[in-house]
């Protein structure tokens, strides 16, 4: 059986907005391993971005365990948080997020600067992944300069120069058209197949959904059927 | 996160906002610069008024006569004729004193073959140019033996040869005050004003038995200078030469004195604390500027952190802590007012420079004033930068990325 890399056991979140009080996650429980290539799907308001948050250790549950490679994730303190998602996690989302008026280049680099590699070992590893994801003529672009297709996948080599355990992914072919959009879903599957990256996703579009090996509903705040 | 690298994210990031930076930035420039300009002014000051006092000569007493009370009259200061030679005499053997002259004092017509010129002759003894650390130029002062023989000599100050030499040797020519002959010895060095604007330099000095005898007609002195070992010993001497002229004069108990003794010291002391005062005057009111230049600082720091809510956030999707957070935010706000620093002390010297060359201003330009600008602006950076860069450390992640 392969390794757990998510346990989660009767998640719980509320938060309020404009005043009113959300439950936004009513009792989650979710097991991910390795290799695995999960997409989560549900309609708007369903939770689906709050247990996302909660899963790369942005935000925390109220209520409920969490463990993340064993660790168990509610016991943290927000500097052990970050240096989970600094070594563990790796995240794309919908509007790249990308630092702006920075090049491609050093976007990748940021998460080793905050891993305390030294600045060789940061150029070189960037620039590798960035070639990996097809953009090695693009090492000094900035965001602005590149396509939306382009820019996603600076936020792919950014999210994978840390070798992280887990990839979680929040509707990143959102702001795509459809071309863009599948080559990105290409190259998620090649890093699933071939490197065995583990990946959780977040999509409402069914077609992305179906390029994932399993796929969880979330329906007001709970799972409703996993296949 | 290493220090080379924190540096560099914190410089790229002023960088892109070049223009901002150095409007903020002008803030620090313009309070260090102020601080050691005003302060350098102050320093200078305080430095012309030390020069003067250290020309009147340090740890001088003067003794001068007082009044007195006759039949219920009571005479003004100095008209009274209590003091004498042997009075000086005797203060010399109190133990402290280093050097007495005593002297008096006459305003002349002097008359050199056809001009004259009228001025003062005071009468004094050789250790006279000591006590006012006032040496001869040219020539040579008179000795203690022309003090004994009532010798026809004299010494002129540099105003007095000016007026009836101009530019000849006055040395060996023979001026007349008062019916009597003079040889001129020798010519002082320039002492300039004096602390209350008289000229210093516009006196004949001549021996004290000279002038009291063969110019003036009297036995009683005009004054006594006394010059002590040093400060500490001063206020002693001070206080024996009261002790020791009150028996002398065979003054009762209930009599007052009749005579006055001044302390050089201690107006040396009072002079110099007000240039203190003055120079910290000036040094505070430059550092409500830099103060303000801080909160320059602070108020763009707090707009930085609030258009950076976004990078905040992403940063700390990816794995920065809190720290690394704040000390991005902070090392912005050091450089700075490091920068401000830097550009304001070259600035702020080269105003005081300025200001020496161009005015008749006197400008010292003191390192203490520069390494307190500086850590001063050091410390307005970590005060004023330390707000904002917390505000933006304690950000929630999630909240800083969902912002818009």
């Amino acid at each position: 059986m392969a390794r757990e890399i998510i346990r989660i056991e009767g998640l719980h979140k509320t938060y309020a907005l404009d005043g009113v009080e959300v439950h936004a996650l009513r009792g989650i429980d979710l097991i991910l391993e390795q290799g695995e290539y999960l997409a989560i799907m549900g309609p708007s308001g369903s939770g689906k971005s709050t247990l996302m948050n909660i899963i790369g250790c942005l935000d925390v549950a109220d209520e409920g365990r969490y463990w993340l490679n064993g660790q168990d994730v509610m016991q943290l303190s927000s500097d052990q948080l970050a240096e989970i998602r600094n070594r563990e996690l790796g995240f794309v989302f919908q509007n790249f997020n990308l630092l702006a008026r920075t090049s491609a280049l050093e976007n990748v680099e940021t998460p080793l600067i905050y891993a305390g590699v030294n600045k060789q070992e940061r150029r070189h590893r960037s620039q590798q992944m960035l070639e990996r994801v097809g953009l090695g003529d693009r090492l000094y672009h900035l965001p602005n300069q590149l396509s939306g297709g382009q820019q996603q996948r600076v936020a792919i080599a950014r999210a994978l120069v840390t070798q992280p355990s887990l990839l979680l992914a929040d509707e990143p072919t959102g702001n795509m058209d459809t071309a863009t959009s599948a080559e990105l879903l290409v190259l998620l599957d090649e890093l699933n197949q071939e490197q065995g990256l583990t990946i959780a996703l977040i999509t409402h579009e069914p077609d992305v959904a179906a390029r994932a090996k399993r796929m969880v509903i979330l329906r007001d705040g709970r799972l409703e059927s996993s296949s | 996160m290493n220090w080379a690298a924190a540096l560099q994210l914190a410089l790229k990031a002023l960088w892109r906002n070049k223009s901002r930076a150095m409007l903020t930035t002008l803030g620090v420039i313009i309070g260090v610069a102020s601080v050691i300009a005003m302060v350098a002014i102050g320093a200078g000051a305080q430095k012309r008024i030390a020069e003067q006092l250290e020309s009147m000569g340090t740890n001088t007493l003067g003794i001068r006569p007082g009044s007195v009370t006759r039949g219920g009259v009571r005479t003004g200061m100095g008209t009274v004729t209590s003091l004498v030679r042997t009075d000086a005499d005797a203060i010399r053997d109190i133990p402290g004193v280093i050097a007495v002259s005593a002297s008096v004092r006459s305003s002349v017509q002097v008359r050199y073959r056809g001009t004259n010129w009228g001025t003062a002759v005071e009468g004094v003894t050789p250790d006279y140019i000591d006590i006012k650390n006032w040496p001869v130029a040219e020539g040579e002062f008179f000795t203690d033996q022309h003090v004994l023989s009532a010798a026809h000599v004299c010494v002129l100050g540099q105003t007095v040869a000016r007026e009836l030499f101009g530019l000849a040797n006055p040395i060996g020519e023979t001026i007349v005050m008062k019916g009597l002959a003079c040889k001129i010895q020798g010519i002082l060095s320039e002492k300039g004003a004096s602390a209350w604007g008289s000229d210093e330099d516009d006196r004949i000095l001549a021996p004290l038995t000279t002038v009291q005898r063969k110019i003036m007609g009297i036995d009683y002195i005009d004054g006594i200078e006394v010059q002590t070992a040093g400060r500490e010993e001063t206020y002693q001497v001070m206080n024996d030469i009261k002790k020791l002229l009150r028996q002398r004069h065979r003054l009762m108990k209930d009599q007052p004195d009749d005579f006055r003794v001044f302390n050089r010291a201690e107006l040396a002391k009072t002079s110099e604390e007000s240039a203190k005062v003055f120079t910290w005057l000036l040094g505070s009111i430059a550092s409500v500027s830099l103060l303000v230049g801080g909160i320059g600082i602070m108020n763009i720091m707090l707009v930085s952190v609030t258009e950076r809510t976004r990078e905040i956030g992403i940063r700390m999707a990816l794995g920065a802590r809190r720290r690394d957070i704040l000390w991005q935010f902070l090392l912005e706000a050091l450089l700075l007012s490091a920068a401000g620093g830097v550009i304001g002390i070259l600035l702020g010297l080269g105003g005081a420079v300025m200001l020496s060359r161009f005015s008749e201003f006197p400008v010292s330009i003191t390192p203490w004033s520069i390494v307190l600008a500086f850590s001063f602006a050091a410390l307005v950076g970590v005060f004023f930068g330390l707000h904002p860069a917390r505000k933006a450390s304690r950000l929630q992640p999630i909240e800083a990325l969902r912002y818009e």
